[in-house]
């Protein structure tokens, strides 16, 4: 965290030299931002709190803040049924795969289209930010995708997302700094430019690559919306895509799953699935956070 | 001719890396915009997009007769605005004031927390806000243990657009605020050394120097969320979808939540929906280009 880790102006004004009213200032500040940060996490907590609760305990109490029974039947229930395995391995594999399938074809791009001197570039960025602005809409999209054979297929989370346009262009924006001398001395030692590519620049381009792939992984994994239009077979569905139907139309999955009543909380399972969907983004977040505030993000503002 | 063909075998590598790209961008971006034809064509299945007859103006027309549809095209308009008046300068201040702080430890904690929910999707965070706000959720329940109602703000169309703002402003202000950070952070800290030397107090300091320094990327930004109008905000759709009900449709439908209702629920014709989508992006593109221009000639640097 770059930007947090270097020193606020503040610090070069020696703080014993600050006056009362800039230091009550100061915990002013901290206290609103904190307050704020407790109402931004609660709703996380309460959260957790449901999915491990006994909903006889819930109704006990007027509030149910603090869990004074412990149930991880949502949970176990999870774990026995085929449907949410199969759900998770689907998207698994979109991450996967599709995250591959994002950087191999971001990078490819984004490096060519950094060469000015190849060309077609220009045209072909302005072609690029130009969909950026203007696309063809909803249904000339389904239609032809459609024609391509995505309906009911889990390829349709990975192809038509294969490229970010936002993510291209910060691509081309780190190739364009990338110093030309280490291509240059191996181009006179005879390698062709994909050699290149693949043996000199990308093995020297590590952090932005892992900041590339983890933000990949991240909308690969939180894809829903590709799946909603083109999948309609339960055996396919993303994690995501079961989660919003028991968060919007739990009865219909009720008869699917076999679900009883009586076994299973429902609120207690819906939140159970909130907490696995979420799970993985949170183990990636540290190291999101290595690359929140790096030169990568300002350079897309920019570009 | 032969220049081209030259330029293609010294480059060619660089071509075939390229491949991917082109096929990307012609087969996912550039082949549906063929079908926006059928805005002004009649669609048949049998008969396809380039068999369907032609109807002229037919299509839009109808949409403008729909009641519906101006409901949905004002409140993209009411809920853009709302996002640039209320959602916007959050971040802002944020930013400002997370850079007042000079305890660091605390000001990371404060940053991760903040950030956490924008890498969330809107399926799950709607989970987590209907959990907490529908009828047995426990602010209902803090509610009635203290005397008051229950609160229905999930399906009050009254009190529905302020919560949308208030949930975007929870998802996205941490992620926001780090671009301005960011460029705060490019600040010199002697001109803030001069400053106090100066005698320049904090709120004098902000608006000297640290105000000028964001001022482009907050104008560049300001562009971002004006070309994202149409949609109802960066990520509007997505936002709304998963939180709205039939009971605030008057308020919420949005142009893209009313051309998914009426391409996959409603059955209107598809050329009727085409018409709706390409009104759309034809508006969003003068609006992106009227505040791309109207920035450039107030001094700061543009998008384009």
């Amino acid at each position: 965290m770059a930007t947090s880790i270097k020193k606020s102006s503040f610090d070069l004004t020696h703080n014993a030299n600050k006056s009362p009213h800039d230091k009550f200032v100061d915990i002013v500040i901290s206290v609103l931002l904190g307050i704020l940060a407790l109402i931004s996490i609660f709703p996380f907590y309460n959260v957790i709190l449901v999915s491990i609760a006994d909903p006889i305990s819930i109704a006990e109490q007027g509030v149910y803040l603090i869990p004074t029974s412990f149930d991880f039947s949502s949970y176990g229930y999870i774990f026995s049924q085929k449907k949410f395995g199969s759900s998770i391995l689907i998207s698994l594999f979109v991450t996967l795969v599709g995250t591959f399938i994002n950087i191999l074809c971001t990078f490819t791009g984004g490096y060519v289209l950094s060469k000015k001197f190849v060309p077609g570039t220009k045209f072909l960025k302005n072609a690029i930010i130009f969909t950026m602005l203007f696309n063809g809409g909803l249904i000339p999209y389904y239609l032809t995708l459609k024609n391509f054979g995505f309906i009911n297929n889990i390829m349709v989370m990975i192809f038509p997302a294969a490229i970010s346009t936002f993510y291209l262009i910060i691509v081309i924006n780190y190739f364009i700094t990338f110093p030309a001398s280490l291509e240059e001395s191996a181009k006179i030692d005879g390698a062709n430019d994909i050699l290149i590519l693949f043996r000199i620049v990308l093995p020297a381009s590590l952090p932005t690559l892992a900041c590339i792939t983890l933000f990949y992984s991240v909308d690969r994994w939180n894809e829903w919306w590709l799946a909603m239009l083109f999948i309609s077979d339960l055996n396919k569905y993303p994690l995501q895509l079961l989660l919003r139907d028991m968060l919007t139309n739990y009865a219909k999955l009720e008869g699917q799953l076999g679900i009883s009543h009586v076994k299973v909380y429902d609120q207690g399972l819906k939140m159970a699935v909130v907490v696995f969907t979420a799970l993985p983004i949170l183990c990636v977040y540290p190291f999101l956070q290595k690359y929140f505030a790096s030169g990568i993000m300002i350079g897309s503002v920019k570009g | 001719m032969s220049n081209i063909t030259k330029n293609l075998k010294k480059y060619k590598y660089f071509y075939i890396l390229l491949i991917p790209t082109i096929l990307y961008y012609i087969i996912f971006c550039y082949m549906p915009m063929y079908g926006i034809t059928l805005a002004f064509k009649e669609f048949n299945f049998n008969n396809g997009i380039m068999r369907s007859p032609w109807v002229g103006l037919k299509n839009f027309n109808e949409i403008f007769q729909y009641k519906d549809f101006w409901s949905a095209f004002k409140n993209t308009l009411v809920i853009s605005a709302g996002r640039l008046i209320f959602e916007f300068p959050i971040p802002i201040i944020v930013a400002l004031l997370l850079n007042e702080m000079s305890k660091h430890r605390l000001k990371s904690i404060y940053q991760t927390v903040f950030t956490f929910p924008h890498f969330l999707s809107w399926i799950v965070l709607s989970g987590v806000i209907v959990n907490l706000l529908n009828d047995a959720g426990i602010v209902n329940q803090f509610l009635v243990s203290i005397g008051y109602e229950k609160a229905d703000i999930l399906v009050n169309p009254s009190k529905f657009r302020p919560f949308i703002y208030t949930t975007n402003i929870w998802k996205e202000v941490g992620w926001s605020a780090i671009i301005y950070l960011a460029a705060i952070a490019g600040i010199n800290p002697e001109l803030y050394e001069a400053a106090i030397v100066d005698g320049a107090g904090r709120f004098q300091r902000m608006k000297a120097i640290t105000w000028p320094s964001i001022k482009n990327t907050v104008a560049v930004l300001f562009i971002l969320a004006i070309g994202n109008s149409m949609g109802g905000g960066a990520k509007g759709f997505d936002q709304i979808f998963n939180l709205y009900n039939p009971a605030v449709y008057n308020v919420s439908d949005i142009l893209d939540t009313y051309i998914y209702r009426t391409t996959f629920y409603t059955g209107a014709s598809f050329g009727v929906s085409t018409a709706v989508g390409l009104f759309k992006s034809v508006i969003n593109f003068i609006l992106l280009y009227t505040a791309n221009y109207v920035v450039k000639r107030l001094g700061e640097e543009g998008l384009v």
